[in-house]
């Protein structure tokens, strides 16, 4: 087991491989389908301009970003009613759909780590290789426990997206997962489905 | 009439923190079947631990609560105006208590209504009149990872070679668990209606989830058929999360309905391993919970 601490150093990266077991701590910041595109439209590509607390958000954002990592996931959190949050349920939400944003917004923040589930394809592996950051595959599910490794909910930024799809700042302590894209252009997804396929394509010739 | 909110709340907490026993036994044994040290293990090793927390601690399996999807067996008397209002109430009620993620977002404006009520729709309810005086809910938690990779085919398929025969499903069926790879957390359960229309295919194979694992299909065809698919779909090698391993599916539940002469629909819902259901029972005023949706 490697025990990894945000923010990541471009060596500490480097020397992760597929298949490495992996247990995190330190700061992450959640984002899923409502951030990405938030993130894109009005920080990357520009064609929405900042509104409302935009620009106090991505203040507090980015520093946390550099080094850091984002994790895909949308949680059930406790405490609405008295912003004494606390994360209940915390499983990782299925990576693919990231696909389109993903390698801009890893490039333009350097984003180290990408933590979700179900692993993404080849623009993210190539910005993995380049910026240099990891595909960290959390257990899909395990909500209640990875919840448990929730030491802290350090706060909310655009708690509007919804508490899902809101970007949660967290901290942890002993976050299980497991490396299935590394940044030397290896990816366990791949892999796998190139062996299924060909088992595929046997089990529909007999 | 009572009113069972109280215990349609009891209902939905113990969907979403208690996973029923043939499906935590089928993961055990999925556990077994993969090599020591692999990550296959690992996530399964995880997975059984994740349950067992959850069910120790009353919260959710997964924080993808899901759809709920109610399915009101009522004998006459009952007024599904007044059931209705009371699921939607425990629904609210359960999103508060952190048992469900609010989950109901307005597709047109974006906004999550926060306390997962929607239009009609949301959550889903169907309710059916029945002899007897018993009243039965069942509901399933059904998550968006798996629904996403849930498909319907229309046969014949020519790609697939695919014609409108049990070996023409056994086919479809087969590419939809390879297209979803671990998309949907294997290791699933398929829910596979053949026939129908669009709409009451899928709505079929949803309800087929709420079989126990380890039924036989009363029809033999479907029972063979189930067995193989079952086979089959683990000899792809997908193993758990996609990690690559040896079980990629848990469980095959397949049902056929008549069909127009046109149309061959085989509809293909996945369930993640969370395969997340329960049954209320209401005699009277005795209400009790089964992990079984048989009769």
């Amino acid at each position: 087991m490697i025990e990894l601490t945000f923010p990541l150093s471009d060596a500490a990266v480097r020397d992760l491989k597929v298949g490495d077991p992996v247990s995190l701590y330190g700061t992450m910041v959640t984002g899923r389908d409502a951030a990405h595109k938030w993130l894109i439209d009005t920080f990357i590509k520009k064609t929405r301009t900042p509104q409302g607390d935009d620009a106090q958000a991505i203040e507090a954002l980015t520093p946390l970003l550099k080094g850091g990592a984002i994790y895909h996931c949308g949680p059930v959190v406790a405490g609405l009613d008295t912003k004494q949050y606390r994360f209940v349920a915390a499983g990782p939400t299925t990576s693919i759909r990231e696909e389109p944003y993903q390698a801009d917004v890893l490039q333009h923040f350097g984003i180290k780590a990408v933590i979700g589930k179900g692993g993404m394809a080849a623009r993210t592996l190539a910005a993995c290789q380049s910026v240099p950051a990891v595909y960290l595959h959390a257990i899909g599910g395990a909500a209640t426990l990875i919840a448990q490794t929730v030491t802290r909910v350090v706060g909310v930024h655009k708690l509007d997206f919804g508490v899902p799809e809101a970007l949660w700042v967290i901290e942890v302590k002993a976050f299980p997962a497991v490396v299935t894209m590394d940044s030397h252009g290896h990816s366990l997804h791949a892999e796998v489905e190139a062996q299924s396929r060909a088992a595929l394509d046997r089990l529909l010739k007999a | 009439m009572r009113d069972l909110t109280n215990d349609i709340l009891e209902l939905i907490r113990r969907t979403s923190t208690d996973l029923p026993p043939d499906v935590e036994q089928a993961l055990g044994a999925a556990r077994q079947r993969e090599t020591q040290g692999s990550a296959a293990r690992g996530a399964l090793d995880t997975i059984l631990e994740n349950v067992t927390l959850a069910r120790r601690d009353s919260s959710p399996i997964c924080q993808d609560t899901g759809t709920p999807i109610f399915i009101v067996r009522y004998p006459a008397g009952w007024s599904t105006r007044a059931l209705r209002a009371q699921i939607r109430e425990a629904i609210a009620q359960a999103t508060k208590k952190a048992y469900l993620r609010p989950n109901a977002v307005d597709s047109l404006s974006g906004k999550n209504s926060g306390n997962n009520l929607g239009d009609d729709t949301f959550p889903t309810i169907h309710f059916e009149e029945v002899e007897g005086k018993t009243l039965t809910i069942d509901l399933l938690l059904k998550g968006g990872g798996s629904e996403n990779v849930c498909a319907q085919y229309s046969l014949p398929h020519t790609g697939l070679g695919a014609g409108r025969d049990l070996e023409g499903v056994r086919r479809v069926v087969l590419d939809a668990v390879h297209q979803a790879q671990g998309q949907g957390c294997a290791p699933g359960v398929l829910g596979i209606a053949i026939g129908g229309d669009r709409g009451s295919s899928y709505m079929a194979s949803k309800e087929a989830l709420l079989r126990p694992l380890d039924d036989v299909n009363p029809d033999r065809a479907l029972a063979d058929l189930e067995a193989r698919i079952l086979r089959e779909t683990n000899e792809l090698g997908i193993g758990p999360m996609g990690f690559g391993g040896k079980t990629t599916v848990l469980g095959v539940k397949a049902c056929g309905l008549h069909r127009l002469p046109a149309s061959f629909f085989v509809s293909v819902s996945y369930m993640c391993w969370a395969c997340r259901r329960r049954r209320m029972i209401a005699d009277g005023d005795a209400v009790r919970y089964s992990d079984r949706s048989d009769p």
